[in-house]
């Protein structure tokens, strides 16, 4: 896993600071070529690995990457799925099984039929599941994902139901079907690595937040800590800056002394910025490496 | 020995299963039962989350031991279903909007009131740590005054036809107003109190067939402050729904969304610990309480929160109460009916037929 990850919010308007902010991103962003741009950046700046949502847009970049393979050799997509808000409005506009329907393949594979219909006369989560990771996996055949991703707003809600062998589907069937390593993004790591052991996910990849003011790290910094320390973890650390409430160096050189956080994600919609935020990540890595 | 409060959660849609999830994790309650009209989705979700699922409400209500129920079902089952809740001296959590009439709402108040029993609507914004410092900052008299307020929500909920469910229903609870205003009404509600009267109340039809798209109305509160409400959720510019306020007072004005809060103390306001004169900006970073638990924002987690703390005192002054609920079940109930008084159907004056009245000294004196 690469030490500095490149993220998508400031592509698709998200921030959790300003609305106005995310507007101007939004439009900053709204045709292609200035999100490749900007990706040019982040790969010139040395990042290869972008972590993205499986958002409706993401095949417009996937097919820009895999049409020019000689100008992205080693750059990587860690998919992070679902989309919640497309599920989210079609359950409420056509209820659970309605929602399945509709995102199921629908080319009438003899192997989702199977898989799809069977499910839902027997209750099937699995089945249903590897389905819906297949359909949201489509947009990244062909390009390197070595790590994918459950989203915050399901593992979470998965963690508060209790429903821990849904972990287990989750990354038997990455695994298995795409070779590559299953990823949790999570707002509540404490409670969450102990479900993951629980269902022998050992040593896991897990996304949080892990900023210098707490920002949305449920339990707080204290039990990230303690957490880690019982159940090791390679945690990827997000929300570094607080959305643009911490300074920038003091947030970094703060994140980068947590002893459990093993890469950094963020995003920037600028240049200058990706550069900045690079600078700041080597040098203090410089510092820390040098006092140990 | 912590008091843990037994809950059930009835209705496992969106909003239902979230609860479920939350206050499966919400330290102080335990959830002993799931309800659904859908024996499949119950069934389902009982088989995977363990937890005991009864199709039949008056089966739940009989649990031995139960303490609470988390309603979350369309809203015109809001009313029966917590007045029986309530007869069995269970206490309500239940989503908004509470009731689509104010004076049922005002009812179930009362009862909930007089049986001592916590009665909570889920009027999730009052828990936005942006929110909520507004509601300080009002009532401690930072900008003076009120004399204004205007509230504002835009979203891309509708943009095509829409398939039928019970939010396209007026009857039911679907429509802009009760499903959408809903939150920054009762945000105005909060700030400025209820509503004396409603003009210019338009209620407009874009993509929906039975229900509005969107609502434009002028409100006059009580002490002379007035109040605008424009919300539209067919607007496809924004990603996700945004509210946001704006209140000016004679000491300074206070923009609020989700994400910050832009105050200006002008010379009559009044600086407190936390803000200078003139602008001062804060964000939702720095005014988040942490809950035990989070799930699609601190705020849902929160209220649950809240609903522990309502359980263990129903006598103490908990946030969104049923009573607050009812003032804005008023408020919609007044927008609703000053648009339909508007959108009477016009008759055409029939100019040729209408007969003079007959000229009498009166109308001579008088000039007709």
């Amino acid at each position: 896993m690469d030490r500095i990850l490149f993220g998508d919010n400031q592509f698709f308007g998200i921030n959790h600071m300003s609305e106005d902010k995310a507007r101007q991103q939004m439009m900053q962003f709204a045709e292609l070529p200035a999100i490749l741009e900007t990706l040019v950046a982040a790969r010139d700046a040395g990042i290869n690995a972008f972590m993205c949502t499986t958002h409706d847009r993401i095949s417009e970049i996937a097919d820009a990457v895999r049409a020019a393979p000689q100008e992205w050799p080693d750059f990587q997509f860690y998919p992070c799925m679902p989309y919640a808000h497309k599920y989210a409005n079609a359950v409420t506009d056509l209820g659970y099984l309605g929602t399945v329907r509709k995102f199921l393949p629908s080319q009438g594979l003899f192997d989702s039929a199977l898989r799809g219909g069977k499910a839902l006369m027997t209750r099937d989560v699995e089945g249903i599941a590897t389905l819906l990771i297949d359909a949201e996996m489509k947009p990244f055949h062909g390009l390197k994902t070595p790590i994918v991703f459950v989203q915050n707003v399901i593992t979470d809600m998965l963690l508060g139901l209790g429903y821990a062998d849904a972990f287990k589907i989750f990354a038997d069937h990455i695994r298995t079907r795409y070779d590559a390593e299953p990823g949790f993004i999570t707002m509540n790591l404490p409670m969450l690595l102990p479900m993951l052991a629980s269902v022998g996910i050992h040593n896991p990849i897990v996304c949080a937040n892990v900023n210098k003011s707490g920002f949305r790290m449920s339990g707080g910094i204290e039990a990230y800590r303690e957490a880690t320390e019982r159940w090791p973890a390679r945690v990827i650390a997000m929300s570094v800056l607080a959305s643009g409430a911490i300074p920038a160096a003091e947030a970094i050189e703060w994140v980068v002394k947590e002893p459990y956080v093993r890469s950094i994600l963020f995003g920037a919609s600028s240049e200058r910025n990706i550069r900045n935020t690079v600078g700041l990540i080597e040098r203090f890595d410089a510092m820390d490496m040098m006092a140990a | 020995m912590e008091n843990i409060r037994n809950i059930a959660v009835i209705g496992l849609g969106k909003m239902g299963i979230s609860h479920l999830s939350i206050a499966n994790a919400t330290p102080g309650m335990k959830v002993v039962a799931i309800c659904d009209s859908s024996a499949m989705i119950g069934g389902m979700i009982g088989k995977y989350v363990k937890v005991p699922f009864f199709a039949d409400y008056a089966d739940v209500l009989a649990v031995p031991g139960l303490d609470g129920v988390i309603i979350a079902t369309p809203t015109r089952h809001h009313d029966t279903m917590i007045r029986r809740a309530l007869a069995s001296g269970v206490h309500v959590f239940c989503e908004k909007p509470l009731t689509l009439s104010a004076r049922i709402s005002a009812e179930l108040a009362q009862i909930a009131f007089d049986q001592n029993l916590a009665a909570q609507v889920g009027y999730h914004n009052r828990f936005v740590g942006t929110f909520a410092e507004v509601k300080r900052l009002v009532d401690s008299g930072t900008i003076g005054k009120i004399r204004h307020v205007h509230a504002d929500a835009y979203g891309p909920v509708v943009l095509k036809p829409a398939a039928k469910t019970w939010r396209s229903k007026s009857t039911e609870g679907g429509g802009c107003l009760y499903d959408y205003a809903a939150h920054p009404i009762n945000l105005m509600n909060w700030y400025v109190g209820k509503p004396i009267f409603c003009s210019g109340a338009q209620l407009t039809k874009q993509w929906s067939e039975d229900v509005d798209d969107a609502i434009y109305a002028n409100l006059m509160f009580a002490g002379g402050v007035s109040g605008q409400v424009s919300v539209n959720w067919a607007d496809e510019t924004i990603r996700k729904m945004t509210t946001s306020l704006t209140l000016w007072g004679d000491g300074g004005k206070i923009c609020v969304d989700r994400q910050e809060i832009r105050v200006y103390i002008g010379d009559k306001g009044t600086v407190s610990a936390g803000y200078r004169p003139k602008w001062t900006v804060r964000n939702i970073t720095d005014l988040t309480p942490h809950p035990a638990f989070y799930l699609r924002g601190e705020e849902y987690s929160a209220q649950l929160e809240g609903f522990v703390g309502a359980m263990n005192d129903p006598s103490s002054s908990y946030v969104n109460t049923f009573a607050s609920g009812a003032e804005t079940d008023h408020t919609l109930a007044l927008i609703r009916d000053g648009a339909d008084s508007l959108n009477q159907p016009i008759v055409p004056v029939a100019v040729a037929a209408a007969k003079r009245p007959k000229s009498t000294m009166f109308a001579r004196a008088f000039g007709y």
